[in-house]
């Protein structure tokens, strides 16, 4: 653990500008370690203090042909000194490793911005691989920017020295901590965090670790000695935080945190059954990790085997969860199906991404709510909650496994690509705040002592069925995908008990709305135009929203975590408004949802382009319709 | 395997339950069924740690007729969920239940990884070499030219040997059996419960409507001796009526020889179930009607690591090195401050 500290050089001559907040990006091919630099100027920000959000944008390739285009890979870190909820729309600064990553990256940088490029990666081949004629760093498509050209290549090899072991390429692998010493320089972040970090990781290889110091220490000193900035940045760490110890945190692993979480508080253990898919596997990652936990992770041979080795640890009477992408909860729907029948807990974890089919994996969408919804043979009712960003995903996990034993049900829970990979500061909870999870198990045929054969399909007051796992003595009952007769649990293909048991389980998931909070609103409670979101749009939206407000518009928003069953008040809040506007990133799921629900005449405001929202086109989408 | 006082006066009665079994009159169904009720009591397990898990088809309504737990679940699926079963809790015996369609055709990819992995199940292959419930389809275990609904001009799909796909999987435990040699099956699920692993069991299965006397080289009285042979443990492959063929090895192909006439019962092959290699039970596996007998009995039974124990032991050591899970110290690892 380390404290915030700057180990700064002799500051002569350089003056600070102070900013409110700043958007970086670093870009370069998959190889050179951006998603690296970027998680590390994120632990330093936020190590500092300021709040930070971040927006890691990488191909699905994992080595995709060096130098073009399609192998670029980006990480956006907004660092500011106050409340922040976006990665940002438009960068204060870009540095671009190659070519490629200059194209592809600057149009998102603003006039004016800084733009540090590598210049020994400007070469003939590499220009031609980015499809630029001429070497546009000597070109006038550069004038707009405050452009800083530097041969860090070779600054760095020099860096590291002749004296190393290590081969030429391994010297040229830590370039990029040349680059993040640099801007570490620019904005007057702390380096120890990564000092420690890159002994920590590389402590055994004292090569390896004796170069990466080198280098980022070479790249700091660099910004230092020469004069190629005429001032320094620095945000002041953030004061509207609220007080407590924080750490970051990324979406996945505050997913699996949340597992881990759930299962201490519901005195039980987890299992996590699941097959690799992007963007979903770090959950994986993080839960194998975590054995300690008595966190079982099974990966399985295909998605629905996953699936089904999940229900059949449910039925086990373990708290049972899975996790995949979109492709996989297709695969998952037949199995999800025998989970609404049997009744049993299991939680599905689906990370969007773009679709359809293989489609985008390392970007993001919003385009399967209509696929956990309905995706699913005959009148199958799941739970749906969603996740609004990364440290929410602890919260909104533990109550996907809360609803799902509470009520005897499968719950889907929605997260996306932008959520999973994003970080954000997360306010460390303290272990007696978190709610505590109720797991009852039958404990003889149906509680009484009786000696009456038991009966799976009893309910309590909230309709659950009791659950029963195999090893209960007196409990012995067979459950499966065939119709259920309501109480015995025995086959029945009796037309009166089917309707009756297909309202059975809808009631059933209809009722979670009384066990859930109503819907809050951020701003006026009635008005002009009400914003409706869901999921990884929620810090675009409801920026969009804040501004709208700033410049005097009367706008609401509504941001959406239980999609199924929705809040009570839902509908009678959707009235209270002249307009409903719907941004998603899909082509208007929610919005659907909405108009059939409500008969509400919402409008949407859609992309489906792989990328989150920018607040800026939010903003234009409001005031259009205000504007009308 | 634990044994509770007071078990035994369980009978094959205690398995049974009060719903009524609807296969079709005469299946072979039924005397799995029979067989099962009288194995069940003298396994020494108590109803309750017993749960019969099951796929989609005929053979899979067997948990249904049970008294014990069961999850009659979805189409070739069902090891899936065994598999989750027993890493919830290693201490239940769980029986697989599935047929020739729910376990190679679409369920061929979870029997092979259930296999693999050794998890510690008993899984029963009713192989009736047709689609029964569907009503008359051929199925992956049909012959060449069989004649079906859907094959009306006879299938030209090769059909695959179940014991050679499991032995493929290196199984730990692999058997055949008949429905109607009702000793034999019982016995042959006996040691399939007994062994530690997963246990495969294939069971020829007469489907008397759509598929009737696909076995009755193995099953008829005149001719099974001639068509089948018993694999016993350390001995010599011998068969026929009167005992008087065998099995020899000729290279590494097997051969059907008549003993006398220079050749001894030491020049035959002898069985070995526990050959650390799959390969002389998977030898076995490929003799088949008519070019040879076919084999019945324990084709293959070895020691290996269970995968839900492994599973526990990797938890036990986790707990045992890094001590016992403690949230507190998971939030607060890594970098942290402290806004005042």
């Amino acid at each position: 653990m380390s404290t915030a500290s700057t180990d700064r050089g002799a500051e002569n001559e350089y003056e600070f500008e102070e900013r409110e907040s700043v958007i970086i990006r670093f870009a370069g091919d998959s190889g050179d370690g951006m998603q690296l630099v970027g998680g590390q100027f994120t632990n330093a920000s936020a190590v500092y203090g300021n709040d930070v959000s971040t927006f890691p944008d990488f191909p699905a390739e994992i080595r995709a042909p060096a130098g073009t285009l399609a192998g670029v890979s980006g990480f956006q870190i907004h660092f500011s000194n106050h409340d922040i909820k976006t990665p940002g729309d438009v960068l204060d600064a870009l540095v671009a490793m190659n070519p490629a990553a200059l194209k592809t990256n600057l149009p998102a940088l603003q006039k004016g911005g800084v733009l540090i490029c590598n210049t020994d990666s400007f070469t003939l081949n590499d220009l031609k691989k980015a499809g630029y004629a001429e070497n546009p760093l000597d070109g006038h498509g550069i004038d707009d920017y405050m452009v800083v050209k530097i041969d860090m290549t070779r600054l760095n090899r020099d860096a590291v020295g002749k004296d190393t072991p290590l081969s030429q390429r391994a010297v040229d692998r830590c370039k990029n901590f040349f680059a993040l010493g640099l801007l570490y320089w620019l904005y007057d972040r702390p380096t120890d965090p990564t000092l420690n970090w890159i002994k920590q990781k590389f402590g055994k290889m004292l090569d390896v670790c004796e170069a990466n110091e080198r280098s980022l220490r070479a790249g700091y000193n660099y910004g230092e000695t020469l004069e190629l900035f005429t001032h320094r940045y620095r945000v002041k760490p953030a004061k509207d935080t609220p007080p407590g110890k924080y750490r970051q945190i990324m979406g996945n692993q505050a997913l699996a945190y949340g597992m881990v979480t759930a299962a201490k508080m519901a005195q039980s253990e987890l299992v996590y059954a699941t097959y690799p898919i992007t963007p979903a596997s770090d959950i994986l990652h993080e839960l194998a990790k975590l054995k300690h936990f008595r966190a079982r992770t099974y990966q399985a041979e295909d998605e629905i085997a996953a699936m089904g080795a999940a229900i059949g640890a449910a039925y086990g009477g373990k708290l049972a969860a899975t996790g995949t992408s979109g492709p996989g909860l297709a695969l998952k729907a037949e199995a999800i199906g025998l989970a609404v029948m049997a009744e049993l807990p299991v939680v599905i974890v689906n990370v969007q991404r773009g679709g359809p089919s293989t489609g985008l994996p390392t970007k993001t969408e919003q385009a399967d709510l209509l696929q956990a919804m309905f995706g699913r043979n005959g009148e199958c009712p799941v739970p749906i909650v969603a996740a609004a960003h990364p440290s929410d995903c602890f919260t909104m996990i533990q109550e996907a496994f809360r609803i799902a034993v509470e009520f005897m049900t499968p719950v889907i829970f929605l997260s996306d690509g932008y959520i999973a990979n994003g970080a954000e500061p997360w306010k460390i909870p303290e272990i007696d705040g978190i709610n505590k999870i109720e797991i009852k198990y039958a404990s003889s045929p149906n509680g009484n002592g009786s000696a009456q054969a038991f009966q799976p399909y009893t309910r309590d007051e909230k309709l659950a069925r009791p659950w029963a796992p195999p090893g209960i003595p007196g409990c012995e009952h067979r459950i499966g995908g065939l119709e259920k007769e309501a109480i015995t649990g025995n086959v029945s293909y009796d037309p009166e008990n089917h309707q009756k048991m297909i309202h059975l389980r809808q009631e059933k998931v209809d009722g979670i709305a009384n066990s859930i909070p109503e819907q809050t609103v951020t701003g006026p409670e009635e008005g002009d135009l009400l914003l409706v979101s869901w999921g990884g749009t929620f810090g675009a939206v409801s920026t969009a929203a804040a501004k709208a407000r700033d410049k005097g518009q009367s706008v609401a928003h509504a941001h959406l975590k239980y999609l199924s069953p929705f809040p009570k008040n839902l509908g009678d809040l959707l009235g209270r408004y002249r307009q409903v506007l719907v941004p998603e990133l899909n082509m208007g799921q929610l919005r659907l949802l909405l108009r059939g629900h409500f008969l509400v005449d919402a409008k949407g405001y859609n992309k489906v382009k792989g990328q989150p929202f920018y607040v800026s086109e939010l903003e234009k989408a409001i005031d259009g319709l205000l504007e009308d | 395997m634990s044994t509770e006082s007071g078990l035994n006066v369980l009978k094959p009665k205690d398995f049974a339950n009060d719903l009524e079994v609807r296969w079709c009159p005469g299946c072979g169904d039924y005397s799995i069924l029979a067989q099962m009720k009288k194995v069940l009591p003298e396994l020494g397990i108590p109803k309750h740690k017993i749960v019969f898990i099951s796929g989609i088809g005929c053979s899979s309504r067997f948990p249904y007729y049970l008294s014990t737990y069961g999850f009659h679940t979805i189409h070739g699926r069902a090891p899936t969920f065994a598999t989750g079963l027993k890493i919830a809790n290693p201490e239940l015996s769980v029986w697989v239940i599935t047929g020739d369609g729910d376990g190679l055709s679409i369920g061929g990819n979870h029997l092979l990884h259930v296999i693999r992995r050794n998890v510690n199940v008993n899984i029963v292959m009713f192989n009736n070499r047709i689609y029964g419930l569907t009503k008359g389809q051929y199925s992956p275990t049909s012959r060449v030219g069989h004649k079906t609904k859907s094959t009306p001009y006879g299938s030209i799909d090769r059909p695959l040997s179940a014991l050679s796909v499991a032995l493929g999987a290196e199984a730990s435990f692999v058997a055949r059996s008949l429905d109607v040699n009702i000793k034999h099956l019982g016995e042959t699920l006996k040691r399939a419960a007994g062994h530690r692993g997963a246990s495969f069991v294939e069971v020829y299965q007469d489907c008397n409507v759509f598929n009737h006397e696909a076995f009755s080289y193995a099953t008829d009285k005149e001719v099974k001796a001639d068509n089948t042979i018993y694999l016993e443990h350390g001995k010599p492959l011998i068969f026929g009526k009167d005992r008087h063929m065998g099995i020899r090895l000729n290279g590494t192909d097997p051969e059907v020889v008549k003993l006398g006439e220079g050749v001894r019962e030491d020049d035959l092959l002898f069985h070995d179930e526990k050959a650390p290699e799959p390969s002389l039970a998977y030898l076995l596996s490929r003799m088949s009607y008519p070019e040879f007998p076919e084999p019945m009995g324990v084709f293959r039974c070895i020691d290996a690591p269970v995968y839900e124990e492994q599973v526990d032991a990797q938890v036990e050591k986790a707990v045992e090195t890094a001590g016992d899970g403690d949230l507190d110290k998971l939030f607060n690892s890594g970098d942290t401050w402290t806004v005042d």
